[in-house]
């Protein structure tokens, strides 16, 4: 993973090149140029760099052109759908290796431009075309769920201060400093009640990883993680046609998927990586992935049992929120963080006996997720 | 009108143009669909019917933007909501004539047909916007 933050004088395909450095260094019995049979690149924007095409301009960038590379866009999830897609390639047999990743150069814009470019996943003739922004849409779900529930303002902002506590121990995160929950309530309003310190930054960044069939994996590295279970879902495009404005289902679905098929339970994950592009989102996150009853997330996060040293420690990270969103690079960031856990690489801020980690990624206002579950190679 | 106009969004608008809320109306499964969608998402169905709907509902769910792309810059602070109309049909929709404050989950509102933009780019939808009931 490169270093989150900002990029000034870089491009993605040159920030992605960064990540791509690591995963190689990190397998030093691959031969990237020999071994590396399919590329997939979560991407969401060409707008920020007038770039399109960016599955072929990192494989450039990388060292490994002539591969079969392809951009995957699913908004948020580009990525998340990226790892996916490379699971397909692997156990497929149609490629032995495959390196997954995304990457987003966002901080030379504007946040007009980029809050005009990000609401580009929600759906334009009823969304945008009335007005409706990215944070708009959680701002209605929260507003929702602080009427049925109620949720307060505080407890979104408790996500936000544990969040930066966990950034705080990641040299790689864009925000590396502690805030308090004063500060926190004190932003300004971004959509109420959603505040500036409920929403994720503006950040560049990439990431990557490198798959293979788990009968393969000994002959690349020595200290592989499995993926035991991976669930993608959809949901109407627009935020006004669900069924429920307090919950993703397509959050709910593809961890169904993902849950059976590792054979584990929501109390059986030692810890997660969670979509938390606003404080709300993780909350919401907490009640689809089965980790406390529905209306109870706000509850939970003040509980601390989220919090590092806690039964369930969400985005050690430091998550969207301070770790920081350079949007396509999100999904496989969040696996690069559950490979450092299981692998016992998270310095100061490891999870003692991590076996099990599960990642959430979420595109546009939740019309797309995806959900893994790792767990430590025995 | 014609069952010859095509069940898609760009006609959606040409009738709230005309000032009228229509929806698609399976003929197979009876699901009404708005906006209006060429296949039914309930039984896959291709037939549909023109309905009138009212544009009497309440409000689900709401916001105030302060941060806004540039092109709605200049209305911030803006409200925009989620109405639930008859048949349990919900479309969103800024929200006009209301003090921010007095803006409540369950509200009566009523879609305010506005005007069509005059530009000539795509796409020239009316925006429409909700009110409380005069």
């Amino acid at each position: 993973m490169s270093k989150f933050g900002k990029h000034d004088g870089l491009l993605a395909r040159e920030i992605f090149a960064e990540a791509a450095k690591e995963a190689f260094s990190r397998c030093p019995k691959l031969d990237p140029k020999q071994d590396i049979k399919a590329m997939f690149i979560g991407h969401m924007g060409e707008a920020y760099e007038h770039q399109g095409h960016m599955g072929a301009a990192v494989a450039d960038w990388a060292g490994l052109t002539g591969v079969a590379a392809t951009r995957t866009e699913s908004a948020c999830a580009s990525s998340g759908a990226a790892l996916r897609s490379g699971i397909y390639a692997a156990m497929s047999g149609l490629a032995d290796v495959v390196m997954v990743g995304g990457v987003e150069k966002m901080t030379h814009r504007t946040t007009a431009e980029v809050t005009e470019y990000l609401a580009m996943a929600s759906d334009f003739p009823f969304e945008q075309w009335h007005g409706i922004t990215f944070p708009g849409l959680y701002a209605m779900m929260a507003t929702a769920h602080m009427h049925e529930y109620s949720t307060t303002e505080e407890q979104m902002a408790a996500v936000a201060v544990k969040n930066h506590f966990h950034g705080s121990l990641n040299p790689k995160a864009h925000m590396q400093k502690e805030i308090t929950l004063q500060a926190a309530m004190s932003s300004r309003y971004v959509a109420w009640p959603l505040k500036l310190y409920d929403c994720s930054l503006i950040t560049d960044g990439a990431s990557c990883i490198i798959l293979t069939r788990p009968e393969l994996a000994c002959k690349y590295t020595d200290m592989p993680v499995d993926i035991i279970g991976s669930g993608q879902a959809t949901d109407t495009i627009g935020l006004y046609q669900r069924q429920s404005l307090t919950s993703l289902n397509a959050t709910k679905l593809a961890a169904k998927t993902a849950y059976e098929l590792a054979n584990v339970k929501p109390r059986g994950i030692d810890l997660a990586e969670v979509h938390d592009c606003f404080t709300f989102a993780e909350l919401m996150a907490y009640e689809d992935l089965g980790f406390c009853p529905v209306g109870a997330s706000g509850k939970l996060v003040e509980s601390g049992e989220t919090r590092l040293g806690g039964r369930l420690p969400v985005n050690t990270s430091g998550g969207l929120k301070a770790k920081g969103h350079p949007v396509g690079a999100t999904g496989t960031a969040q696996a690069y963080e559950v490979y450092l856990q299981l692998t016992g690489q998270a310095g100061p801020r490891q999870v003692k006996d991590a076996k099990v980690g599960l990642t959430q990624n979420v595109g546009g206002s939740g019309a797309t997720a995806t959900v893994h579950i790792y767990r430590r190679d025995q | 009108m014609s069952a010859r106009e095509p069940f898609s969004i760009e006609q959606f608008y040409r009738f709230l143009q005309q000032h009228k809320l229509m929806a698609g109306k399976c003929l197979k499964c009876g699901k009404i669909h708005l906006p209006p969608r060429p296949l039914c998402d309930n039984c896959l169905s291709q037939e549909f019917e023109w309905v009138n709907i009212s544009g009497k509902g309440k409000l689900l769910t709401y916001t105030v933007i302060n941060v806004a792309p540039l092109q709605f810059h200049a209305l911030t602070p803006y409200a925009v909501g989620i109405v639930q109309l008859e048949n349990g049909l919900r479309i969103p929709g800024m929200i006009n004539g209301i003090a921010q404050k007095q803006l409540k989950i369950g509200m009566e509102l009523t879609l305010d047909f506005g005007t069509c933009s005059t530009t000539q780019q795509w796409p020239q939808w009316p925006r429409y916007c909700f009110k409380p009931p005069t």
